[in-house]
C-alpha cells in the first residue's frame, strides 16, 4: 500500500456550552513507500488514535485529503460504509459482541455484511480459528474469555472478511505482558503472511519486528518519518530519542 | 432447599396468619351469594386479561417509538417525545382516562361501542410512557465502543440496531419491563371509571348487589394474581435465556 496524507485537519467540540473546538489533527502530512506494514507511534493525545479512526473511514477530517494507492477516501457516510467492508479495524477493547459467542462474532459480518451463507462463513472461519489456536474457544461468550483471546478473536473478525489491509489501534495496551505477548505474535505472523496494516502501538521492540516504516505523530502532525531502521536508529531529534528511550526501557 | 418449596412455606405462613386474623374477627363469610355471580367474574377476568394483553403491545410499540425519538438528533422530534413522557408520568391515569374519553373521544365523536379501543389506546399511552424511558435508558447503556466496533464491519444503521443495539438492550431492560407490565394490568382496574366492564368494575357491582365486601374483593386480588405471577415468572425465565455474562 502506498498512503498519502496531505493537509489533514481533525477538529473535536469542546465541552457543550463551550465555543472551544480542540484540534487534534492540524495539518497532517504523511506519504509512504509502497509498504507492507506501516506503525505510528508518539506521545498519548498526540493524535495517532485520531488519524487511525479517519484511515478507517469511521471519522471524517475536517479537511485535507487521504489516499491508498491513489485511491482517495470518501466523505460520506454511505460510500464510508462501502469502504469499511473492504478494511479491517480492531480497537484497544470492547471489540466483540458481549451476547455472542467467539465464532458468532466471526460470523456476523461474513453473513450480514459480506453475504455468505451460514455455511460458507462456517467454513471460512475454521481454519484460521485452527491455525491460532482459538477452536477450543470458539463457543465461549466473550466474558469467558481472556483478554489476549477476546483481542485474538477481535483480529480474526477484521481478518476472515479478506479485508485489503488492518488498522490496529493500540491492540494490546489493554493487556498484560503475556497476552500482549500472544496477540502480538499473531500481528507478526500476518505480517509474514503478508497482510497489509497500519498499527499504532507502544511497543517499540515489536515495531522494529514488523514496521516497514515509523511515523512519529505528536501534536497533530507527523513531526518524523522514515524506513524502520532509519528512523530508529539515526534519528537526531532530541524528543524521539526521548520517547524512544523511555518507551524501549519501560 | 428448592425454590418452589420455600415459597410455599412462606405462602403457608403468610395463609396462616391470615386466616388467624378473619378467625379473631368473627366473618360472616357469605360466599353462596356471591357464588352466583361467578359468571361476571369470569367475564371480567377475561376483559381484563383481553384489555392487558392489547395495551401490553401497543404499550411496547409506543414505548419503542418513544424511545428512538428521546434519542433523535432532530430536536423537534426530541421535545415531542419528552413533553409527551413527562406529561403523561407527571398527572394520574384516571384524570387522563376522564379526558381521553369524555373530552377527546366526544370531540371526535366517537361511539360509546368504541369505549374499550378508547380504553386500551389511553392505558398504553399511559405505560408506554414509561416504557420510553425504560427503552430510553437501556439503548443509552450499550457503550459506544460498540457501536464502533458495528461501523468497522460494516453494519448498516438498522442491523446495527437489530444485531448489536436491540439484542444488548433487550436483556438489560428486561426486569424493567416485566415490573411496569405488571403495573399496567393493575393499572386496567382503572378502566371502570368509563364503564369498562372489567374484573374491578365488575367486582364493584357483585358487591353493591350483594353487600359481601370480601367475598367480593378477595377473588379479585386471586384473579389479579393469576395473571401478573406468570407475568414474572415469564419474566424471570426471559431473563435467564439473554444472560451472556460468565455464570
Amino acid at each position: 500500500m502506498k498512503l498519502s496524507i496531505h493537509g489533514l485537519v481533525q477538529r473535536f467540540d469542546g465541552p457543550r456550552g463551550s465555543r472551544q473546538a480542540a484540534t487534534v489533527l492540524d495539518g497532517l502530512d504523511l506519504v509512504t513507500g509502497d509498504i507492507q506494514a506501516l506503525v505510528l507511534i508518539g506521545p498519548s493525545g498526540g493524535g495517532k488514535s485520531t488519524l487511525l479512526r479517519i484511515l478507517a473511514g469511521l471519522d471524517v477530517p475536517v479537511s485535507g485529503s487521504v489516499a491508498f494507492d491513489g485511491a482517495p477516501l470518501p466523505r460520506d457516510e454511505a460510500a464510508l460504509r462501502g469502504y469499511r467492508r473492504t478494511v479491517g479495524t480492531v480497537f484497544q477493547a470492547y471489540n466483540l459482541f458481549p451476547h455472542l459467542t467467539g465464532l458468532q462474532n466471526l460470523l456476523l459480518p461474513l453473513v450480514h455484511v459480506h453475504g455468505l451463507t451460514e455455511h460458507e462463513a462456517r467454513e471460512r472461519v475454521r481454519e484460521p480459528l485452527e491455525r491460532f489456536g482459538l477452536t477450543p474457544h470458539a463457543h465461549k461468550r466473550p466474558a469467558e474469555l481472556s483478554g489476549g483471546q477476546k483481542q485474538r478473536i477481535a483480529i480474526l473478525r477484521a481478518l476472515v472478511v479478506r479485508p485489503r489491509r488492518l488498522f490496529l489501534d493500540e491492540p494490546t495496551s489493554a493487556l498484560d505482558p503475556e497476552m500482549t505477548a500472544e496477540v502480538l505474535e499473531m500481528i507478526a505472523e500476518l505480517k509474514l503472511g503478508g497482510t497489509q496494516f497500519v498499527l499504532v502501538t507502544h511497543e517499540m521492540g515489536f515495531a522494529r519486528r514488523v514496521a516497514d516504516e515509523i511515523a512519529f505523530i505528536a501534536d497533530g502532525r507527523v513531526t518524523a518519518h522514515g524506513t524502520t531502521a532509519a528512523f530508529l536508529d539515526q534519528t537526531t531529534d532530541s524528543r524521539i530519542r526521548e520517547f524512544l528511550r523511555r518507551t524501549l526501557h519501560a | 432447599m428448592p425454590r418452589w418449596l420455600a415459597s410455599l412455606i412462606v405462602l403457608a405462613v403468610l395463609a396462616g396468619g391470615g386466616a388467624l386474623a378473619f378467625a379473631s374477627l368473627d366473618m360472616n363469610w357469605n360466599w353462596g351469594i356471591v357464588w352466583e355471580y361467578r359468571a361476571a367474574f369470569w367475564q371480567g377476568w377475561w376483559t381484563t386479561l383481553a384489555l392487558s394483553i392489547a395495551a401490553l403491545v401497543t404499550s411496547s410499540l409506543i414505548g419503542v417509538v418513544a424511545a428512538l425519538m428521546l434519542r433523535s438528533p432532530i430536536v423537534l422530534v426530541q421535545a415531542a417525545a419528552r413533553v409527551y413522557v413527562e406529561l403523561i408520568r407527571g398527572t394520574p391515569l384516571l384524570v387522563q382516562l376522564l379526558i381521553g374519553w369524555y373530552v377527546i373521544a366526544a370531540a371526535l365523536r366517537v361511539g360509546t361501542d368504541h369505549r374499550y379501543l378508547v380504553g386500551v389506546l389511553v392505558l398504553s399511552l399511559f405505560s408506554g410512557a414509561y416504557m420510553a424511558e425504560i427503552f430510553r435508558g437501556g439503548l443509552d447503556a450499550i457503550p459506544k465502543a460498540q457501536l464502533d466496533s458495528g461501523r468497522a464491519i460494516g453494519l448498516t444503521p438498522w442491523q446495527m440496531l437489530r444485531l448489536v443495539v436491540l439484542p444488548q438492550a433487550v436483556r438489560i431492560v428486561l426486569p424493567s419491563v416485566a415490573g411496569q407490565l405488571v403495573s399496567l394490568v393493575k393499572d386496567s382496574s382503572l378502566l371502570s371509571v368509563i364503564s369498562i366492564a372489567e374484573f374491578t368494575f365488575n367486582a364493584r357491582n357483585v358487591n353493591s348487589a350483594t353487600y359481601s365486601t370480601l367475598e367480593s374483593y378477595l377473588p379479585l386480588a386471586a384473579g389479579y394474581l393469576a395473571v401478573t405471577l406468570p407475568l414474572s415468572a415469564l419474566s424471570r425465565w426471559l431473563e435467564r435465556r439473554f444472560r451472556y455474562e460468565a455464570a
